[in-house]
Order: structure tokens, then sequence, then C-alpha cells
């Protein structure tokens, strides 16, 4: 056995490839100014050049013109960004009514949440349990009031994917504007806005193996919007505040380094662990068994409870993610499991594995056989399973 | 590297003592359910002369600290009369593992009250329970919060679910904020049953669901 630390837990955040790393630093040091008008001093002007180039690299990778991407912090900010900018936008002339589903990641639930104290309303669409979407309820929920339906491309969890190409045309149809969080399936899973009818995508550079604090949001042209963060005129007046030009710089980077072969990698190392866990007898796979993201495996086992597997495996040097409520900071069981209708010892059971770049098909080996001794002693000191 | 535990959590949580079951224990109890997300069983074996605990051996479902936990009041209990062994209290385990974190209080409280619900369970089955006290409601109340609501993980008292406890004569009932068609009406109902039913004093236990 090999010292080799085996992290699968790229869904939380990646290693920052070393070329990103190399494409940044220069912005930290000699090209440190911010970027300046096109009158500014030649050192701004780099500054600008780069910030130029990165927009038109990540809206080019979206099939979007380079006005219609905005930079931000990350994620988190975006879909604050996206779903209160809307709601600012249109809840007086349009209406206060959303739309959105109960596995959404923390940035769209609690902004929706944030909303509903405000006085909107808002619904959950109907999920089959493998996590997607019913669409029949979906086109039920929309009002003549409904400003905004905001649902997920990939859940963060379970992986399952949605139809965006069909959710996006009865929300065309029936004139409501579409906000997806494709944090888990940008880069991962083609998407061009030409062909999917989204007016306000969710990016993030954290999980792509680029810096974490940097993300992005594509706004359509012309969708309404209220200017999520005052300050100056940066972001084509859409976002105050001096450009994080390192950040944006390694995240298109990060973009550029993307490739299919590598997802198709990441998808037979998936495949191969889970099939191996699942000769660990009482498990199953959480989410769509196909329809998913190349890089997810969740899988819950019967009577052990995730915290300790969590424990034991990252003693053997290995990093996976729990739904169980032991682990979260809010000691609530994973609120995916439990929105797809799972149970909570389900919830407890359930272990997140997540592929990146710097997998090996050893690792998987490594994860599979520890999961299958780790499992095997919890069960024996578990009171469960035993009758 | 970094662990939210201690050296002597993580030995115990890795290498846990007096894990299993005992045959034909003396004494014994379940607490928690798989719902809340841990569960310990503990088991005895009383010497009826002296009252010493000569085996005891525990299961666990749960975390790091609900395991280590589970596994020091074994040691702390075994050798003890049962006398003895009703003083240990959490603060002891705790101390004795060098400290939980915090927020695992609740994991590590349950490991606790198993040990003080098996030898409960040892002296009602013995008849050793001398001083008979009435059972009033805060005992029910007591024994309600190891009662988990188990779409919330939390426990009926903490959830608020249980609206009203009468007694009468024996009779107990019990009027929960819940629905006799929810989902978990009956688990709900079997478990307050189990646990405040062998209330010495108790001969029937009614569970009033919302109308």
């Amino acid at each position: 056995m090999t010292d080799r630390f085996v992290y699968l837990d790229n869904a939380a955040a990646t290693r920052t490839d070393e070329r990103v790393v190399q494409a940044m630093l220069p912005y930290m040091t000699d090209k440190y100014a911010v970027a300046t008008s096109q009158f500014g001093y030649s050192l701004g002007l780099e500054s600008k050049v780069a910030l130029d180039r990165a927009r038109d690299t990540l809206a080019n990778s979206l099939g979007a013109s380079p006005d219609e991407f905005v930079f931000t912090s990350g994620d988190a900010e975006s879909s604050n960004m996206a779903i209160k900018g809307v709601a600012a936008a249109l809840g007086e002339k349009k209406g206060r009514h959303l739309i959105t589903t109960a596995i959404e990641d923390f940035p769209v639930l609690y902004s929706m949440r944030a909303l509903e104290r405000q006085g909107f309303t808002v619904d959950q669409v109907r999920l089959d349990e493998q996590g997607t979407v019913d669409l029949d309820h979906l086109a039920s929920l929309i009002r003549p009031d409904t400003i905004l339906v905001s649902i997920q491309a990939a859940n963060q969890e379970i992986g399952t994917l949605q139809d965006l190409d069909a959710i996006g045309a009865l929300t065309r149809e029936r004139g409501v504007l579409l906000h997806s969080d494709a944090t888990h399936t940008f880069g991962r899973v083609p998407l061009d806005v030409q062909q999917t009818p989204v007016d306000l995508l969710t990016v993030s550079s954290h999980v792509l193996h680029g810096p974490k604090g940097v993300g992005g949001l594509y706004i359509r042209e012309g969708t309404p919007l209220v200017k999520w963060m005052d300050g100056g005129f940066q972001e084509n007046n859409r976002r105050g505040g001096t450009e994080n030009i390192p950040g944006i710089v390694g995240f298109a980077a990060a973009v550029a380094l993307l490739t299919p072969e590598e997802n198709e990698r990441l998808r037979s190392l998936r495949d191969r662990l889970t099939a191996r866990l699942l000769e660990i007898p009482q498990s199953r796979v959480n989410g769509h068994p196909t329809r998913r993201t190349p890089q997810n495996c969740n899988v819950s086992f019967r009577y052990v409870e995730g915290e300790s597997v969590l424990l034991h495996l990252d003693m053997r040097g290995i990093a996976v993610s729990t739904g169980s409520a032991c682990f979260s900071r809010s000691l609530e069981g994973s609120h995916v499991i439990l929105g797809i209708g799972g149970d909570h010892e389900r919830a407890h059971g359930s272990i997140r594995f997540t592929f990146g770049r710097y997998n090996e098909e050893s690792d998987v080996d490594r994860a599979a056989d520890a999961l299958a001794d780790v499992i095997g002693r919890l069960r024996a000191i578990s009171p469960l399973g035993k009758e | 590297m970094t662990l939210p535990y201690n050296e002597i959590v993580m030995e115990y949580f890795q290498n846990p003592r007096n894990v299993g079951r005992i045959e034909d224990p003396d004494g014994k109890a379940i607490e928690g359910s798989p719902a809340c997300g841990d569960m310990v069983a503990v088991y005895l074996k009383v010497n009826d002369d002296t009252h010493r605990i000569e085996d005891i051996k525990f299961e666990s479902y749960g975390c790091a600290s609900n395991i280590a936990t589970g596994s020091i009041i074994t040691e702390l209990a075994k050798g003890k009369t049962i006398e003895e062994a009703r003083e240990i209290t959490w603060q002891e385990a705790s101390d004795a593992l060098g400290g939980l974190p915090a927020i695992k209080t609740h994991c590590s409280v349950l490991a606790v009250d198993g040990l003080q619900a098996a030898i409960q369970n040892y002296e009602e089955r013995k008849g050793l329970i001398t001083e008979r006290v009435p059972t009033d409601e805060k005992e029910i109340r007591r024994r309600l919060k190891r009662v988990m609501n188990p779409q919330a993980g939390l426990d009926l008292i903490r959830t608020k679910t249980v609206t009203s406890i009468e007694l009468d004569n024996g009779t107990v009932r019990i009027a929960l904020d819940m629905p006799a068609d929810h989902q978990f009406a009956n688990n709900v109902r079997d478990e307050i049953i189990e646990k405040i039913e062998p209330l010495w004093d108790v001969n029937e236990v009614q569970v009033i669901f919302a109308s």
C-alpha cells in the first residue's frame, strides 16, 4: 500500500491545476493593476485585456456572448445574484411567486427562504425517487404571477441530471425566467445556451481545478435583473467591486484545460467504484443510475452511520463526504436524500465520492477495499441488521 | 492529521471494548433509533447475590462519540455493583475520554442513558425497586425525550409533538400533534408504549393522534 492520499471529495473543492497557478501568478506580481478603461495607463490595460480574454473563454464555453457573462466570487454569489436580482426586478411588476426543488444546494435553497421571509411564495416541484423533476407537476405549478423557476442542472450530492432542455422549453412557452445552478455540470456535461433555453446559469471555478473564490453567472441578454452589488461600474455595471483578476484568469485557464476525454475517464473511474461498492451487501445507489454527472457516485450503506465511516476512511488517507446528520454543522440529515423520499437512516448512511483530474484507478481500488472493511467493522458493532 | 476528537476517543472509536451481545442478559436496553442517527444497545450480566455487574456488552449505530462513549461506559461499569454503576454520569464518561466536542453531547448522553436504562431494566425484572415512586408527568416527559420523531430526527419533546399528558389511575393518555395517517404514526405509537408501559404503576398507554 502506498501513502498516496485518496481525495474523493472533488464536488467540495479541487486541487488547483499547476498550469492554472502558473497562469495566475503574473497577475499577483508583475501585472497587479486594476483593469482600467481603454483610456487608462498601460499596466491597467494589460489587466483589462486579461479580463476580456477570460470573459471570452467563459462565454464561448457556454455559447454565450461576452456581454452575457459576469464574474462573481463563486456559485453562492451567482445564485444569490440571479434569484434575488430577478425578485427585485419583477416582484412589483409581475408577481411574487417562484418555483424550485427541495434538493437545491444551499445558495438556492436559502435565497428562496430569504425571499419567503419577504413575502414571496415559493413552490417546490415534485421529484421522483432518483431526484428527477416531474415536468407535468412543474407545468401545473406555473401561475400568472410566477417570475422565476430555479432548478439545478445536476445535484451536488447524488449527481442526478435534470432535463434543462425540456424544463426551459416549458418555462419559455409560459413566459417565465429559468435559472439553473450548473456548478456540478459546467465543464463536465456539455451545455450550450443557444440550444438550452435557460436565462441565468450559475457556474464556479472551485470544482474544476481552478481557484476558489471565483465563479460566474450567465445572464441572457434582456433578462431583468437588479444590480447585485453596488460599487463601481465593473462587470458591465452588473456587479460593483474591483475585479479578482488572478482568480478570473485562473478560472479561464481551468476551463481551457477541460476535455471530453477527461470526463470519460472520470465516468469510467466512477462506474468502476460504483460496481465495487454495490458488491457490499445492503448497499444502494442514491440518484439516477445513468442520468448523472460523470464524476459523482453516491451510495447508502445500511446499519452504519456516515460520520464513523468518514472518520475510519480518513485514518486510512481517504477523503469522502456524507449526508449523515452527525457530520453536518446543522446536525440535520441530508436534505437531498430526504427530499427524494429517503428516510433518515438512508441519509445517515449515505457516502458521496466525487472524482477529479488527479484520481487514478488505484484510488478506486483503495477506496473500495477500505469501504468493504470499514462497513464490515461498523456493522459488526451495530445493533441493527442482526435480527 | 487534525481530527475533531482527541486520541483517547479515537482509540476507543477504532478499538471499542466489550462490543457485542450477551445471551440471556439480566438487563438490557436500547436507546435512540436509526432515525435520530444514533442508537446504542447495552446488555448486562449481574450477580444476583452481590448485585455486581459481571459482564457488560454494548452495540452502537452512530458516530465516533457514540461508539467511544458506549465503549467507555462498559469499562466504567464492569465490576461495579448496580448501585455504584447507577451513579455513572455523562460527565464521568466524558472525562474518562478526555473530553468530547460540545456538539456531540446528544450522541454521547445516549450511551449513558443506555446503561442507566439497562440497570433499570434489571431492577424491574428482579423486582428490586424498593421505593416505588408514583409515575408523574415529569417522568413521562423524561421518557418521551427518548422517542424520536423520525421525520424531524429529533425527540417528541424537542419537536413539541406532545400536546398533552394525562395520568388517570394507571392509564396514561398522550396526545400528539401528529395525524393518525402520518407516515410514522405507528412507529411513534409503538415506541411510546415501549418506553412508558414498563413503569410499575402504568396499566395502559393510550396514544391519541390529532384528528
